[in-house]
């Protein structure tokens, strides 16, 4: 297989345009397949069948919708800061789409005699990378809050930055580990690790966990989902939005949690390697990834079904005396056994 | 014998260990209700089988051997109706004209069912049990006035029918 010189190929500038587009055009595809697919598994997990009047098995239900936020009127309320309302919607959809650009899909492939990486672009800070645009995609939250002019929608975005805050470090550290074992930051690189040794889920375990947990707070998902806490706070910060400013962040939700299931895959499920040493064709591992990114997903999903809330005050001691600590710790380990 | 509960163990260790399990559990349950399946009923094209004593919309009954109608137009059934929702005008049979088995009969027998509240005591003031309780319960429409049913679409066989419940449902 190709060494990890991942780097040293230029790609010509269209095939960069291409592939943008196409990574922009499946996730993007895959986005409303996703939300029927989670309507659908939900009504599963509680005995009944979710939507499936509009058209074969319901699957065109989000078409339906969007064309129904699409005809609504663009609504702002009169207490709010017109630029900023607007704007917040832009910065949470564009950040979640900007990580994108970084997922790994698949190696280096020969196409029309040029090698084409199967990636938006390999940075050699892949993790960073996405943190940084995690960090951006607060404003989305906050500003989109705060600009609203509600209380409602405020309550929503400061536990929202706090909750962010708090579970970012958790996630973060829970990657360090990763990044110790494959000693690289690049995410095809990590991923070549893992085709060396074994699938990061093995040795690191706690670590995992630590992230899915985390990352389940980072989407703003069911345990933790008290962003938007639909009982108490209506949505939470993006309680006056409607039409398609909602469909922004709504898109912009299931963006972070395909990015955060494609960041599992690649640092711990092994990416677009098949397990058992099954070494395919180059151009199944889109397909390899976008399977193991749906099993992931699912397990979002099986989550929401399953667990209530948490309290807020729960969620700050679960965050910093659980989860840091032993983020922490499995850190300490990974290093140490590296070390030694 | 007396069985001990212990209180959960304190601390965000045990805490967290504690929380854990109980997702996995969490995590079966949900999953169990996936392997049992839907138990939904698709309303439109499914329905709810009622139970043979359901009281749904009334039906007025012929002799089967003579096709001559029950009601004999006594107004029991208003008159015992506590939502004021049947309307009787009686008349007589004449030999030429002969349409219930009694002097007279029912000329307009209209029953409001926007205000009727289903109590069935016109059922059980009926001499003649001209008058019963159906098992529709499908009784929406666009107007007030098409709810008054008259004569002829009580005495007529409902256009669709509701399913029964059997014996072991």
């Amino acid at each position: 297989m190709i060494t990890p010189a991942f780097a040293f190929y230029v790609e010509p500038w269209w095939i960069q345009i291409i592939k943008s587009l196409v990574i922009f055009g499946v996730v993007f595809g895959l986005m409303p397949i996703l939300i029927v697919y989670e309507r659908k598994l939900l009504g599963r997990f509680q005995n009944r069948y979710g939507p499936n009047r509009v058209g074969p098995f319901g699957l065109l239900q989000p078409l339906a919708e969007i064309v129904k936020f699409a005809t609504k009127e663009p609504f702002r309320p009169a207490t709010s800061v017109a630029f900023l309302f607007r704007i917040a919607p832009v910065i949470a959809i564009v950040t979640a789409v900007g990580a994108l650009a970084i997922i790994p899909w698949g190696d280096v492939q020969k196409i029309f005699g040029t090698n084409v990486g199967l990636y938006g672009i390999d940075v050699s800070i892949g993790p960073l990378y996405v943190f940084a645009l995690a960090g951006i995609s607060f404003y989305g939250i906050m500003l989109g809050g705060w600009a609203s002019g509600s209380k409602y929608s405020f309550l929503g975005a400061m536990r929202g930055a706090a909750q962010l805050i708090s579970y970012e470090v958790s996630q973060g550290l829970s990657l360090v580990g990763v990044i110790i074992l494959a000693q690289t930051l690049s995410l095809t690189g990590i991923v070549h690790a893992q085709e060396a040794s074994t699938w990061y889920v093995i040795p690191q375990f706690v670590g995992f966990l630590i992230f899915m947990v985390a990352s389940f707070a980072e989407t703003n998902r069911a345990p933790f989902d008290l962003v938007e806490a639909d009982a108490e706070l209506v949505a939470g910060y993006f309680t006056e939005y409607g039409g398609t400013a909602f469909v922004a962040y709504l898109f912009a939700e299931y963006a972070n949690m395909i990015v955060v299931s494609a960041m599992a895959v690649t640092m711990f499920l092994g990416g677009w390697l098949m397990p058992f040493g099954i070494n395919p064709p180059g151009w199944v591992d889109p397909i390899v990834v976008i399977v193991k990114i749906s099993i992931v997903l699912t397990f979002f999903i099986w989550i929401r079904a399953t667990l209530p809330r948490l309290r807020y005050d729960q969620l700050m001691s679960f965050g910093w005396k659980v989860l840091l600590p032993l983020a922490t710790i499995n850190l300490l380990v990974t290093a140490f056994v590296v070390v030694h | 014998m007396i069985k001990v509960v212990r209180h959960p163990a304190r601390g965000p260790a045990a805490g967290a260990y504690r929380a854990f399990g109980e997702t996995l559990r969490g995590l079966k349950t949900t999953f169990m209700r996936v392997v049992e399946g839907p138990t939904t009923i698709q309303y439109p094209e499914e329905k709810t089988p009622v139970y043979p004593r359901f009281r749904g919309r009334h039906k007025l009954h012929r002799f089967e051997d003579t096709g001559l109608e029950k009601c004999v137009g006594c107004s029991l059934c208003a008159a015992a109706c506590p939502a004021d929702c049947i309307r009787v005008v009686a008349a007589e049979n004449t030999p030429s004209n002969r349409v219930s088995a009694g002097e007279r009969y029912a000329a307009v027998y209209e029953i409001n069912l926007s205000r009727c509240i289903f109590c069935g005591y016109c059922e059980v003031a009926c001499p003649f049990d001209a008058i019963t309780m159906g098992h529709d319960y499908e009784l929406s429409d666009y107007t007030r006035s098409d709810l008054i049913f008259t004569k002829e679409m009580l005495l007529a066989e409902p256009i669709e029918r509701t399913p029964l419940r059997t014996e072991e449902e």
